[in-house]
């Protein structure tokens, strides 16, 4: 990289990441969204939204979460120190919540008596269900049907919460085929629904406008680690299915090219086998899901099954500003397999008793390979996205425990 | 002229309008379409919309989403769907063809190698459901410049602007959408079309079909009397769907549903 971007002035007024991002969706849905990219990016400079959500970040959500020196952890890999961004310590227990609440701001904005979402975890469905709740919004939450029989705790989190769950069979029964559901769904009651998407994947102005919102775990992370050590960090790290937490973390530090930037994808039984959700890793530019970005697709362009131990990162695209960044090289894009991802979440919940998301501890697998190879005076902050309760059931199956 | 072009003068000459069908290619299985395609020009179709199987068809309903898994289960293709047209043209080379379907197959296979196979293969057109004239400035020199006619759909929500826009990137005709919802949603109001094809009218030269929930006789006669075109898809989708199990039936199956539409469409008041 010869010469630096000005990632500000990204993405462009298409949407564009270079060439990745847009807005490739049926033209039903193309007045709705323009709208809402109007309403966003007045938002987005509005003192009084802003200052609403900062509130609610702090005292609905809990923030700022705190950066955590993983002291003995550190110490057993012998290497860098590890800090943990503890985004698993907010409401709900993952970084999820921080877009929902912001994106159930503009939905109020815009006078939307409805929300609907896709998840996969669960996690994203929860934060939606959970926003919903405190604003009186009706809410409804597409998830394949896969997910809804791995992931029960949430399933029943969401019924609680007042939301209704819509198992989706169509296709491969997961992350895809809810969102799938749940763009047929904004098509057919735009005038009344707002969808609130989970990551930062999608149709313009998606990426953006949900990147912003989670902008926020990087920069407490930025400043917190300036306060704890003085310094910047040496690396980020985070897991990335479709990228909400690793952006959120991210794309403060884009200008800092001293940080190394790692995403970290769900290698599955591993790259060469084919069975993984890495699209960064193993697959190629194409168009889904109203965005241009890395796929996993079969020769013809059609989009093949993933897999991957946590169903939130068992999704075959990525979104389209890490394809991007990908592609200029200001970060780079690894994958750990679902035993390496296994044994790190083990290995952080007896070590420092910190239970992780399956999806961050494959973070935490990197980590575990990244820091004894740097120096002792070195740190990297992992994101730890979410907390693992909502796992234990996979974990437990896996140990032959039946509850 | 293009086949379109020349299909729709001959049309509007005789006062009548197109009945355009859209089916599945390879959906239940290949050897289905090509008999299929035959059966309804013999109906008295003008225009064939031939589906292209996606694995993620994001603005369809459960009738065509399941044509097509149907035909990706029984091995459909971007290069199958143009092998079928390719046999379709030895015995018909009059009755337009137009390639309905998601971007990403299109991507898979090359803008360019796919427009050049098309129109070899003689497809008229392709209408890109996820491709908007914003996206589309890398396809279309390559289509126009191939030959192969653009159509864009135009949605109730579309403004009058887009629309201007619309009709200006489009080629072949264009397609308006009566519903909000994907393919196979329910109601129909046909007062309001009527408003709107008058409105897109203002816009274009190109002749307008309209489609999205047309499954009758009736139905269709009453957007003929609005629009160039009447497009029907989820209601012969699903008579394949229910004959798939006897696919030698589907042919005079959706064909007689075919031949009830042109009586109305073409009966005098």
């Amino acid at each position: 990289m010869s010469e630096r971007p000005d990632y500000a002035a990204f993405p462009d007024a298409g949407g564009h990441f270079g060439q990745f991002g847009g807005r490739f969706v049926s033209e039903t849905l193309m007045a709705a969204l323009a709208e809402l990219e109007q309403t966003y990016l007045a938002l987005r400079d509005d003192p009084v939204f802003l200052a609403e959500f900062d509130r609610d970040l702090a005292n609905y959500v809990g923030r700022p979460s705190p950066l955590y020196l993983a002291e003995r952890w550190s110490r057993e890999l012998g290497g860098a120190q590890i800090f943990l961004k503890r985004e698993d310590l907010n409401h709900t227990g993952s970084h999820k919540v921080n877009n929902t609440v912001g994106q159930a701001l503009v939905a109020k904005r815009m006078g939307k008596p409805r929300v609907i979402a896709e998840t996969g975890a669960g996690q994203h469905g929860v934060a939606t269900a959970t926003v919903a709740a405190r604003l009186g919004l009706k809410c409804q939450v597409y998830m394949g049907a896969e997910d809804v029989e791995r992931q029960k705790l949430n399933v029943y989190r969401m019924k609680l919460l007042g939301a209704e769950v819509i198992p989706v069979s169509a296709g491969s029964a997961t992350l895809k085929d809810a969102m799938n559901e749940a763009m047929r769904d904004w098509v057919t009651n735009v005038d009344d629904t707002f969808y609130i998407i989970g990551t930062v994947a999608g149709p313009h102005p998606y990426p953006m406008m949900v990147r912003d919102f989670h902008r926020v775990i990087g920069r407490e992370a930025r400043a917190q680690h300036l306060e704890q050590t003085g310094r910047l960090p040496d690396a980020l790290l985070a897991c990335v299915g479709g990228g909400s937490n690793a952006i959120g973390l991210f794309h403060p530090f884009l200008e800092d090219e001293s940080v190394a930037l790692y995403g970290v994808e769900a290698g599955g039984d591993g790259i060469e086998t084919g069975r993984h959700a890495a699209p960064l890793g193993g697959g190629r530019p194409g168009v889904l899901h109203g965005n241009r970005t890395y796929l996993m697709e079969d020769a013809d362009g059609q989009i093949i099954p993933t897999h991957s131990i946590s169903a939130g990162l068992d999704y075959p695209g990525v979104g389209p500003e890490h394809a991007w960044l990908k592609d200029i090289g200001r970060a780079s894009y690894v994958s750990v397999t679902d035993a390496e991802t296994l044994a790190a979440f083990r290995e952080l919940t007896l070590v420092e008793g910190i239970m992780p998301a399956l999806e961050s501890a494959h973070a935490l697998a990197y980590a575990r390979k990244l820091a004894p190879t740097m120096g002792k005076e070195q740190s990297i902050i992992v994101n730890l996205s979410g907390r693992g309760d909502k796992d234990i059931h996979t974990v437990a199956a896996i140990d032959g425990i039946n509850f | 002229m293009s086949r379109i072009a020349s299909c729709f003068e001959a049309l509007a000459a005789q006062g009548r309008k197109a009945l355009i069908p859209f089916v599945t290619a390879g959906d239940p299985s290949p050897a289905v379409t090509v008999p299929l395609m035959h059966a309804m020009v013999e109906a008295g179709v003008d225009v064939i919309e031939l589906g292209v199987p996606f694995s993620d068809p994001m603005a369809d309903g459960p009738v065509i989403q399941l044509a097509s898994q149907r035909a990706l289960a029984a091995g459909a293709s971007l290069q199958g769907v143009l092998d079928m047209v390719a046999e379709f043209r030895q015995r018909n080379t009059t009755t337009p063809v137009v390639l309905m379907g998601y971007l990403n197959p299109v991507e898979a296979m090359g803008y360019e190698t796919f427009a050049r196979n098309a129109v070899a293969a003689g497809v008229d057109g392709a209408l890109l459901v996820d491709l908007p004239p914003e996206e589309a400035e890398a396809v279309a020199p390559v289509f126009r410049e191939q030959g192969l006619a653009q159509i864009y759909l135009i949605a109730p929500t579309t403004t009058e602007e887009r629309m201007a826009r619309i009709a200006e990137a489009g080629s072949g005709y264009l397609y308006y959408v009566s519903l909000k919802g994907v393919t196979g949603s329910a109601a129909l109001n046909v007062d309001e079309v009527a408003v709107k094809v008058e409105t897109i009218r203002k816009h274009a030269k190109l002749p307008i079909g309209v489609g999205f929930g047309i499954k009758d006789a009736a139905s269709a006669r009453a957007i003929a009397k609005v629009a160039d075109g009447v497009v029907v898809g989820s209601a012969l989708v699903q008579r394949i769907a229910d004959y798939a199990d006897q696919p030698d039936q589907i042919p005079t199956q959706v064909a007689g549903l075919l031949a009830e539409m042109r009586a109305a469409m073409d009966k005098s008041d």
